[in-house]
Parts: C-alpha cells; structure tokens; sequence
C-alpha cells in the first residue's frame, strides 16, 4: 500500500520547452514536402485502376497531359486534351509545346492522365504528337487496384 | 541617472505563443499537403519513321497480336481471351524458347504487340496493358529468384543484376495504330 502512495505523490512533468523545437521541425518538413497545385483542372479525370504500376520518383521530370470531358463551357462533356493551364483546341501545336519542354527537361516523362471513359482514339492522336516532338517517354497514369 | 534605469530593463518576447502559431502553421501544411505519388504504366514511344522506312520485318511467330475492340473484348490471335488470362497468355508466348513452333522464339525476339479501337475505353485499353506488364514482371521476378534468390524488385535500383534480367526479358511491347473511324470487325 505504501509503495502506491509514494508513486502517486511523485510529480510527471513533460519538459515543454523543446516543444516549439519539435513542431518547428515538423513544420520545415511539411513546408519543404508540399507541392501546391499549379494547375486548374478543366477536364474531369477519373483514373482507371491498374496492379502492375510503377511510381515515378521525380517528380520534377514529370509533365502532365489531361485528357477527359470538358467540365463547363459550351462543350460541357466532350473529351479535350488540356495541357498546362489551356484547353488545347488544335492538336497540332502540342508538337511544339512539348518540344520546347524537352529542351528544359531532356529527360522528360510525360503523364497522361486519361480519364476512364475517354476514348483510345484521342490518346493516340496526342501520342503521336509526342512522337512528332521527341517526347518519347510517356506513362499511363493508373491508380493502384486494391 | 534615466538612462541607467532604461538598461536595468529586461526586454523579452513572449515565447509562450510561438508553439502555438507554429501549431497553427503545420497544421495548414499539413492540410494544404497532398502526398500524391505519381503512379503509372510506363512506356517509351518509337521514334518517328524516316520517310519511306519500312517497319523491321518480324516473324509471324514472334509477334503476339492483341486486339481490344470497343466493347470491350479482346482477341490475342484472333482468338477471345477474358482480361484476367493475358496475363497468362503473354507469358506463355514470351517464355516459349522455341518449344511451341506457334509461340515465341526466344523472349528478346518476342514482340506483343497491342492495337486498340478508336472507340476503346481507356480503362479496358489500361487493364490489358497492365496484363502485359504483370506478365513481363512475373517472369522476371521468377528468373531473379532463380539467379540471385531476391524478388526483381529488391534488386538495387540500375544495379548490374537488375540490368541481364531486364536483358533476359526486355519488354517489347508495340502499340499499333488503331483502325480509322467505326470498326465493326
């Protein structure tokens, strides 16, 4: 009995003052992870879920094509091909564009990022743009399959 | 004697609040983050053709054709294969060594080859691809745990060893052009 009262007599005390070293510290780390968002999705991509996948480790390679249904404007639904920021109206000037990518990044990947429903038709139209431009490696974003 | 008085002064910052405005800023890190690996099949194009370049010949053989038609089926052969025996399928044909005179001659001469309709949903064109690809990781992590006793993937990244499995199984897959306008073959 006496041994319990001699514990419940001792005063725990957590040092606190090394607690803004530590949520400093996590703070820097969460701050050097984040990526913002750079870009606003027009089109609606829903990823098809895939078992054999591989990750991309940089990210600073990757370069993203969306393919999908146009979210609004007066062709709400039908599949448009957005890079970067813009909807890209006329294929022929992603040859262009993803060339002068190529020269500030030689060893691009390109991610299209496609979503389930459209059609392979599209795809194979960019993808034979990015043959015209170089841009040879490309990756089919999927998610992973539970 | 004022100026005296003034350096007996201790000056101090509040440092009581700096946990909690640096808790405040986490937690908007924390919120604003997004771990968002970039996960895909990937895949290196052919160059463009010079003009006139034929394509290299290849035997009939060595070429596994797969076709994905718009609704969704999918011939290898010309003959119906469900989605979940691709996988089985590509192997069979890519780890022949010459034994079936129907299937491949060796892996580094087999050639799978995947031709879609336009029409082709691109998750069924996705799941097939991916038939593919388990079939080429299958095998090669069957041969890396016959030589090194590892998986393929724990092999070292651009190792020597991850190298002559890739060798011994390249991944030949071609992507055809697919048929113009409505196909109802």
């Amino acid at each position: 009995m006496a041994e319990f009262k001699k514990k419940s007599r001792a005063k725990i005390e957590i040092p606190m003052a090394s607690m803004p070293d530590i949520i400093f510290i996590l703070l820097i780390f969460f701050m050097v992870t984040t990526v913002m968002r750079t870009t606003t999705l027009k089109v609606q991509v829903r990823f098809a879920h895939a078992k054999n996948i591989e990750k991309i480790e940089q990210k600073r390679l990757v370069s993203y094509i969306f393919i999908g249904p146009e979210k609004s404007g007066k062709n709400q639904g039908q599949t448009a091909v957005q890079i970067d920021d813009a909807l890209i109206d006329n294929m022929d000037v992603i040859p262009r564009l993803m060339y002068d990518k190529l020269m500030a990044q030689p060893k691009l990947i390109v991610s299209l990022r496609v979503d389930k429903t459209s059609e392979m038709g599209v795809v194979y139209d960019v993808q034979q743009k990015l043959r015209k431009a170089g841009t040879l490696r490309i990756n089919y974003s999927a998610k992973p399959r539970m | 004697m004022l100026l005296k008085k003034r350096q007996r002064e201790e000056g101090e910052i509040p440092a009581s609040s700096l946990a909690d405005i640096a808790f405040l800023l986490l937690i908007f890190f924390l919120v604003t983050t997004t771990i968002d690996v970039d996960t895909g099949i990937g895949l290196v194009l052919p160059p463009m053709p010079q003009k006139n370049q034929q394509p290299p010949p290849i035997k009939e053989r060595n070429m596994l054709k797969i076709l994905v038609r718009h609704d969704g089926s999918v011939l290898i052969n010309d003959k119906p294969t469900n989605i979940p025996d691709i996988k089985q399928t590509v192997m069979d044909f890519v780890d022949n060594h010459g034994k079936d005179p129907n299937l491949s001659e060796s892996p580094d001469k087999a050639v799978v080859s995947i031709k879609s309709d336009r029409q082709t949903p691109y998750d069924i064109f996705v799941h097939v691809m991916d038939g593919v690809k388990g079939a080429y990781n299958q095998l090669r992590d069957n041969l890396s745990r016959q030589e090194y006793g590892v998986p393929f993937e724990a092999l070292p990244n651009d190792g020597k060893r991850q190298e002559s499995i890739k060798k011994a199984y390249p991944e030949k897959i071609s992507e055809a052009e697919p048929d113009k306008g409505n196909s109802n073959s």
